[in-house]
């Protein structure tokens, strides 16, 4: 045994890397004198034990899926998409024109439309780079974050000029027509004896996450397709061997996880705004590379580190609502949490798996 | 039941709303943040101020997203915060959301607009700036020696177009012949706070001959004003009182009383009327600011010609065109 189960890998190393994100956590809240324990109570209590709350925490959860699974697919194939965000702009783009100009009759055939169009927004901004990286050879992490900031000028331009009702301040779109508005937890799920949800910006389009969760599954594992980005993903000497041709498989894993990233922006810009705002998507594009690092990669695992951090969102807010803990510190907490789940993965995961070689060498001996 | 279940939670566990009262007041910040030494910070002195001459308690937020700004208003609602003040234009169309499910509390927000008749529970502050802005063009114009000024905007909106025009107005009203220079930083919310850039385009103003520049572009201003002074020209500060960040260079300072908004607001509790209120050079909610810092630069002439003007103004003699009553301005083009 040369390496540690895979139940550990996937459950041990991210819930040590929680704890030790969660202690230093501690250490900081004491540290400008508010009551870790205390703090912490606020944040399971407003992100989890009212209904209210997991409306929050699951919308936030639904940004985080979709750009998880978008990292998660380009990784698969060995690529590094950083350019979620910028990804997920330009699929807000496709939602608001899909929006507001096409007469829709009912809110499911708009989501359907504003899915599609978000997803080809999101794709045709993911295939430039793509393009670049399988014919030219250049780094798809520089490219994909150089667009990032093409897409927010993009976004700037098209809302202040194209967009902006005359006269108003904010630079945003006008608000989507009535039918277009997708129902909220609220409009699914709450009766007259039992207000479930008020107010909370969660949406149908969770379960679109959810849809998708599954779909990449059967992409990655159940289809030809899947298993050529894997095994280009694994060696490319080995797949182009195998006939699989590396120029297609980079383009079309990027166009997925392009598509993937943009579909984001229908929970942000259709399910919650109701319009088109400048800063639709709140560096949930980078929060997907921590959900897919936390998650392996793994829908399953994908879905569960995203409501983890959809917790954290809230649970966030909940505290800069109700204590004097500043924001700067709030966003040092969340920081934390991703530096230790995504970056500092190894510094657990080696002390650990040498546990478990000492541990199994023991039961050999 | 959720609520108090919170409110008893949170109170207990932090003692942070141990023994505040239902209807304490609440303030929200814009994206900008509670010290932006600006219009955020303006509102935050104005709350400070009301908590220690009441020994009243306030709660406030930064918001850090944009979904949080609805989530910002309902809690407060649902904790029995009241009256809700809100800063920034970006908060009516949240508050045009939220106003209808909490018809006991009463929301204010200060620089955007919400229709009185839809939503009772709602008042909108506006000010004036275009009046405040009118007289410091008198001033500039009386002060420039080259008969060029100029003027700087944050973010290119409505909002701060009113400034620029109201600025030309009082500038053409002393010397027709005048030429004013606008420049606009950006045309998103980054222009507010973009030094560097606030003071690249006052040079290029300079080098067009300007010699007095109005900022009215937030922290962006911080550069123009420095480079004002650098270059050796006049500047003009907006908002709070800038006149001590450069004294001898700083000509004198647009206020726009934010402070006095949310003071007042807050002064007022959950008995605030609603509707629409605009604080004009009437109610000193706009003015230009004199102290010790710039009264070397302003003669005993040009304050008397200000102070005439000001009083024409608000006895309504003088109009002064307001650009978003029709998106135009008949002293500058855009």
């Amino acid at each position: 045994m040369d390496k540690m189960p895979a139940w550990a890998d996937a459950v041990l190393v991210p819930l040590f890397s929680l704890l030790l994100a969660a202690l230093l956590s501690a250490l900081v809240i004491l540290a400008i004198g508010e009551s870790p324990v205390e703090a912490f109570k606020l944040m399971v209590d407003g992100a989890l034990m009212r209904s209210s709350g997991w409306g929050y925490t699951l919308y936030y959860a639904t940004n985080f899926i979709f750009t998880g699974l978008a990292v998660s697919v380009a990784f698969h194939a060995k690529l590094f998409n950083i350019g979620g965000e910028g990804q997920a702009t330009v699929g807000g783009l496709g939602v608001a024109l899909i929006c507001l100009y096409i007469p829709w009759p009912h809110w499911s055939l708009a989501l359907v439309g504003a899915a599609l169009g978000a997803a080809a927004f999101g794709a045709l901004w993911a295939l430039i780079p793509a393009y670049l990286q399988a014919r030219r050879g250049s780094h798809i992490v520089i490219t994909t974050i150089m667009f990032n900031f093409i897409a927010a000028a993009l976004l700037n331009y098209v809302l202040v000029n194209l967009l902006k009702p005359a006269g108003q301040m904010d630079p945003a779109s006008p608000v989507f027509p009535a039918a277009t508005h997708l129902p909220t937890f609220q409009d699914m799920f709450a009766t007259e004896a039992m207000p479930l949800f008020r107010g909370a910006p969660g949406n149908v389009t969770f379960f679109v996450a959810i849809a998708a969760c599954l779909a990449v599954w059967v992409l990655i594992w159940r289809t030809r397709l899947g298993y050529e980005i894997r095994a280009l993903g694994h060696s490319e000497s080995a797949a182009r061997y195998a006939g699989i041709s590396p120029v297609k498989i980079v383009v079309v894993a990027m166009l997925i996880s392009g598509g993937l990233a943009g579909l984001m922006a229908v929970n942000t810009a259709m399910g919650e705004a109701e319009r088109l705002v400048m800063n639709a998507t709140e560096g949930a594009g980078f929060i997907g590379i921590a959900v897919a690092l936390m998650g392996r990669n793994h829908p399953i695992g994908v879905f569960l580190a995203a409501i983890l951090f959809g917790f954290l969102y809230q649970g966030g807010a909940e505290l800069a609502l109700w204590t004097n803990i500043p924001r700067e510190l709030i966003v040092v907490i969340q920081a934390l949490v991703i530096l230790f789940t995504g970056a500092l993965d190894n510094m657990v995961r080696m002390p650990l798996e040498r546990l478990f070689l000492a541990f199994g060498r023991k039961e050999r001996a | 039941m959720t609520t108090m279940k919170s409110l008893a939670g949170s109170a207990a566990a932090l003692a942070l709303t141990a023994g505040a009262a239902l209807a304490d007041p609440a303030l929200i910040y814009d994206l900008g943040g509670k010290f932006d030494k600006s219009f955020n910070e303006a509102a935050f002195n104005g709350a400070t101020r009301w908590a220690e001459e009441t020994g009243g308690e306030f709660r406030d937020i930064e918001l850090q997203s944009e979904a949080q700004r609805e989530q910002a208003l309902r809690r407060f609602a649902e904790a029995g915060f009241n009256p809700v003040v809100t800063t920034g234009f970006s908060m009516s169309t949240p508050i045009t959301n939220v106003a209808a499910d909490y018809p006991d509390t009463k929301f204010v927000t200060i620089d955007g607009y919400v229709d009185p008749e839809a939503h009772p529970n709602v008042k909108s502050i506006l000010f004036a700036e275009h009046q405040g802005s009118y007289l410091v063009g008198m001033m500039a114009a009386m002060a420039s020696e080259s008969g060029t000024v100029s003027f700087v905007g944050g973010m290119d909106i409505p909002l701060i177009r009113k400034f620029a025009c109201g600025y030309a107005q009082g500038v053409k009203a002393v010397n027709p012949d005048a030429t004013v220079i606008a420049n606009m930083t950006g045309t998103t919310p980054a222009a507010w706070n973009d030094p560097v850039k606030g003071s690249e385009l006052t040079k290029a103003q300079i080098s067009q001959g300007s010699d007095v520049v109005f900022a009215a572009a937030g922290g962006t201003g911080l550069g123009v004003l420095q480079t004002a002074e650098d270059e050796g020209i006049l500047s003009i500060g907006v908002d709070s009182n800038q006149n001590y960040l450069h004294p001898g260079s700083v000509l004198t300072s647009m206020l726009k009383r934010v402070d006095v908004a949310v003071f007042e607001s807050m002064e007022a509790g959950a008995d605030l009327e609603t509707g629409v209120e605009v604080l004009t050079l009437a109610e000193d909610g706009v003015g230009y600011a004199m102290d010790e810092n710039n009264a070397s630069l302003v003669s005993e002439e040009m304050q008397a010609a200000v102070e005439e003007a000001k009083a024409a103004i608000i006895a309504g003699d003088l109009a002064v065109h307001d650009y978003t009553s029709d998106d135009s301005c008949p002293a500058l083009t855009f």
